[in-house]
């Protein structure tokens, strides 16, 4: 067995910090916003089978930017996660905080144990009750968490178009206004406007009479929105 | 529990395996039935709760699933409310007729079988998917079949593929057979497919199917002890469901009511 060359822990975390961030910002973003009935996610996507954004419990969304595998990965174990929790106890004590904790518990593992860090980070967004009772987990490749409120974008622009947001962000917009919004600041890091069939979208609505409060937009209603 | 997040979920084996009901063997395996390693006489197993009579049938619009309301454990009625007519997801329902705590399970089990494979593939399963899924949960529950508690369900569904309504029944082995129009199981299937018989016709409308549905559940329970009949004094009618093109609902109480009291009136 041969000798592995000592590195200082320090320079260990700033090599795969780097690894991570140079992975995640290759890749498109993912723009969360709360609006009047609930929660928006929408991200830039020219596959329309392979999702960023998805259901993972009632009243519980996910999204996520990197290495496509990974948070593929993140999303399946977050769906068992959440589904033999409800099984067990009961529907309305599967929770995003305790799906976020579990995130940022395999995460972090992951980025101190493993040879290389998941290039992802996520968005675990959640609606309960009222506006009070929205919640947005944004949770890093090595495990830290930030609780974010209002609007949040993750990916490769996430600090140019996190500074558009925060200009722009309104409470109380309908969906319309923040699926148009949404788009448009995904665009505008390079002037582009992003076609229709080239978005994702994905809500929580609070509104909903089903159980499960997540819907896709479908490109048909996506394109009536944006041309309004 | 398993209450962690064990990565990469993809470690092991080629894909995904997206059964809910194999995610439960693996991590929680006590708490499925087909575990229990007990010998249970045949005199106990008959004092366990059992539901009773349930049908199905196909109509113009798709397809109706009912069921009374009766569970006896041996000679007692053990509740006279119970709910044996679920949705198993947006376009099928399941009806369950047999030991009726290991039933209530397994209708559980299925629709969060059905619920978990949608999110994990982005896919619902096909209505012929759904049926063979559902014979290999009945078959898992063999064991506890031979000792008397057996389970055996009616699946109603409206296939998207096909443009029409289709029901399957079960037997104790998991054999999963598929019905051209109606199919009744239970202690009082025998009298309610003898009234199917004379009054199913195909294309009934949404209106008549409920009506025939409920008749069939009267006849029943004027011949078979272990199923209720309606009870317009408590209220208590018979659960209807209607699977069509537009998804699986419950049929109103109103509307249920309204079809109970014409056929005893017609008979009054």
């Amino acid at each position: 067995m041969g000798f592995m060359p000592y590195v200082a822990p320090e320079q260990m975390m700033k090599d795969r910090s780097e690894y991570a961030h140079k992975g995640i910002a290759r890749g498109r973003s993912v723009i969360g916003l709360e609006f009047a009935d609930g929660l928006l996610f929408v991200a830039e996507n020219p596959s329309a089978t392979l999702h960023k954004i998805s259901e993972i419990y009632d009243r519980i969304a996910f999204a996520g930017v990197g290495k496509y595998s990974e948070f593929e990965d993140l999303r399946i174990a977050g769906i068992r996660l959440a589904d033999l929790r409800g099984f067990s106890y009961g529907r309305e004590d599967v929770k995003a905080r305790d799906l976020a904790n579990a995130y940022s518990q395999a995460l972090s593992n992951i980025f101190t144990q493993q040879m290389k860090p998941y290039e992802v980070e996520i968005l675990v967004g959640e609606v309960d009750g009222d506006a009070s009772g929205t919640a947005i987990y944004h949770v890093l490749f090595d495990g830290s968490v930030n609780d974010e409120h209002g609007f949040v974008a993750i990916g490769g622009h996430a600090e140019d178009l996190a500074e558009t947001l925060k200009a722009r962000y309104a409470e109380g917009w309908d969906l319309a206004t923040a699926v148009r919004t949404g788009v448009e600041v995904l665009g505008s890091p390079d002037g582009r406007t992003i076609d229709a069939d080239a978005i994702e979208a994905g809500v929580l609505d609070r509104t909903r009479t089903h159980r499960r409060k997540f819907r896709r937009l479908e490109e048909a209603e996506m394109t009536a929105i944006l041309a309004g | 529990m398993s209450d962690r997040l064990d990565l990469p979920v993809s470690g092991l084996g080629f894909g995904m395996n997206p059964s809910f009901a194999d995610l439960v063997r693996r991590e929680r395996p006590e708490a499925l039935p087909q575990t229990m390693r007990v010998d249970i006489t045949a005199a106990a197993a008959a004092q366990v709760p059992h539901g009773t009579t349930v049908l199905g049938m196909k109509y113009a619009d798709g397809v109706i699933v009912a069921g009374d309301r009766r569970a006896t454990a041996g000679y007692t009625i053990a509740d006279e409310k119970m709910r044996k007519v679920f949705p198993a997801d947006d376009y099928s329902a399941i009806a369950i007729a047999g030991a009726a705590g290991m039933a209530v399970e397994m209708v559980k089990l299925f629709q969060l079988e059905l619920e978990h494979y949608e999110k994990l593939t982005g896919d619902r399963l096909s209505l012929e998917g759904k049926a063979n899924r559902l014979g290999q949960l009945i078959r898992e529950n063999f064991p506890l079949a031979m000792q008397g508690l057996v389970v055996v369900p009616l699946f109603g569904g409206y296939d998207l593929r096909r443009g029409e309504g289709r029901i399957f029944h079960y037997d104790a082995t998991g054999g999963r057979w598929e019905e051209d129009d109606y199919q009744s199981t239970g202690s009082g299937s025998q009298p309610a497919k003898n009234s199917l018989k004379k009054r199913w016709r195909r294309d009934l409308d949404r209106a008549a199917a409920i009506r025939v549905a409920v008749e069939a559940l009267l006849d029943a329970s004027e011949d078979d002890v272990a199923t209720g009949g309606p009870n317009p004094i408590r209220k208590i009618y018979p659960i209807v469901l209607a699977v069509t093109a537009e998804g699986a609902d419950e049929v109103p109480e109103s509307e249920v009511e309204a079809a109970v009291t014409a056929v005893l009136e017609e008979r009054s």
